[in-house]
């Protein structure tokens, strides 16, 4: 690699040529080094710093979307209620409240949590429905969220249904007395 | 001697064509970026594990958190229109060049009558303004007519809807987003988009 060099020309009139010679090639790797390295951080940080978003469909609002087990008449057997209280808290059940199928119970964020519930339920679900000869029909997810839960609970629980691949649910705010009673019973 | 001299040769490569190449690409990089503005509003997103980008254009965010709502419209020329509707709406007179500095601004929360003092500003008062949020209440819902101003300003320049994104604060309580919500359906947007950070299926 050629370099700079000032002070080792040394010899007589032959050394003197040379010396000329290699000063005229300045060594760019260091310089392309870095040029590079700066690419990639600008390359990065511009595709990167773009926020991410989540897509959030939801019913006309004049339909009423909140009484779906009625005006529908969606099967029973195929809802899941997932209620999200305060302090991280969450109860869900299946089917009706008076005649649950499962829980109602607590349950916590996460994999081990409800991720695994959901795919349980939506199995056994798809499996109610196979059985009954109509095998399109999936899940239905009820989300409730309380006045006291949070936004993250909120995008946590819809993440869920993103991840464990459940595609027909609804956020209805509603809360009968006997929900209200179970979501605010402060664990023993 | 001569063959002394092809070995030097061969040490060392040119460099300068990479180099050239090199700085070209740092340049328009460079310039491509965006220079990351400190927000109005700084909230905390939630994450998740969808990851659909948002549009660079024709989007309007609304910021919630701390119990303020912020609201920031992307693309220079809708902003622009959005601030002529607005001012024509509440009697308040933009200049042009108001105008032209609100449509480089980011995000603002305040009330109309109050706009132009913000955009006076230079961007570092902006920040330590403490503007109390767009008004939302039914009395004086102005986030409502921002949204109406904004979207026929899309539909009118770019012929497209406006695409909505709600940036909530992870520790929002859910009643002030549903009301958000509830602005957005009452204008039939049943649509919308949730800014949220990323995270591995793994938590």
């Amino acid at each position: 690699m050629a370099e700079l060099n000032t002070g080792d020309g040394g010899g007589g009139k032959g050394g003197k040529v040379r010396s000329k010679k290699q000063n005229s090639k300045v060594d760019l790797t260091a310089m392309v080094d870095l040029a590079f390295l700066l690419i990639t951080f600008f390359m990065l940080t511009t595709s990167l710093s773009k926020p991410q978003s989540m897509d959030l469909s939801l019913p006309n609002k004049d339909e009423d979307p909140n009484k779906p087990k009625i005006d529908t008449k969606v099967d029973e057997n195929r809802t899941m209620t997932v209620m999200l209280g305060d302090n991280n808290k969450m109860v869900y059940y299946m089917g009706l409240l008076a005649t649950p199928k499962v829980g109602p119970k607590d349950i916590a964020y996460g994999k081990d949590g409800i991720r695994r519930e959901l795919l349980t339920q939506k199995k056994n679900v798809l499996a109610y429905s196979a059985g009954k000869g109509k095998p399109d029909q999936g899940i239905i997810v009820i989300i409730k969220p309380t006045k006291k839960s949070n936004y993250r609970n909120l995008i946590d629980i819809l993440d869920e249904m993103a991840i464990s691949g459940v595609d027909t649910y609804a956020i209805v705010p509603e809360f009968s007395p006997e929900e209200t009673k179970l979501i605010d019973k402060q664990p023993e | 001697m001569a063959k002394i001299k092809m070995k030097k040769k061969s040490t060392s490569t040119d460099m300068t064509a990479m180099c050239d190449v090199a700085f070209l690409l740092l340049t328009f990089f460079i310039l491509t970026a965006t220079a990351k503005v400190p927000e109005a509003l700084p909230v905390d997103t939630p994450s998740s594990t969808v990851q659909t980008k948002l549009p660079d254009s024709d989007l309007a965010i609304i910021t919630v958190g701390k119990g303020k709502v912020f609201f920031d419209l992307k693309g220079r020329e809708i902003r622009k229109r959005t601030l002529e509707g607005m001012g024509a709406k509440y009697g308040v007179t933009f200049s042009e060049d108001d105008k032209t500095k609100f449509a480089l601004m980011d995000d603002f929360g305040v009330p109309v009558a109050g706009l132009k003092q913000i955009i006076g500003m230079n961007s570092a008062d902006r920040t330590k303004a403490n503007q109390p949020g767009i008004p939302l209440d039914s009395l004086d819902n102005q986030l409502k007519d921002w949204l109406l101003v904004s979207r026929r300003a899309a539909i009118d320049l770019d012929d497209k809807e406006l695409q909505i994104a709600i940036k909530g604060d992870a520790k929002e309580e859910y009643p002030k987003i549903k009301k958000i919500m509830d602005i957005l359906q009452d204008q039939k947007i049943n649509s919308f988009n949730l800014v949220t950070g990323t995270r591995g299926k793994d938590f």
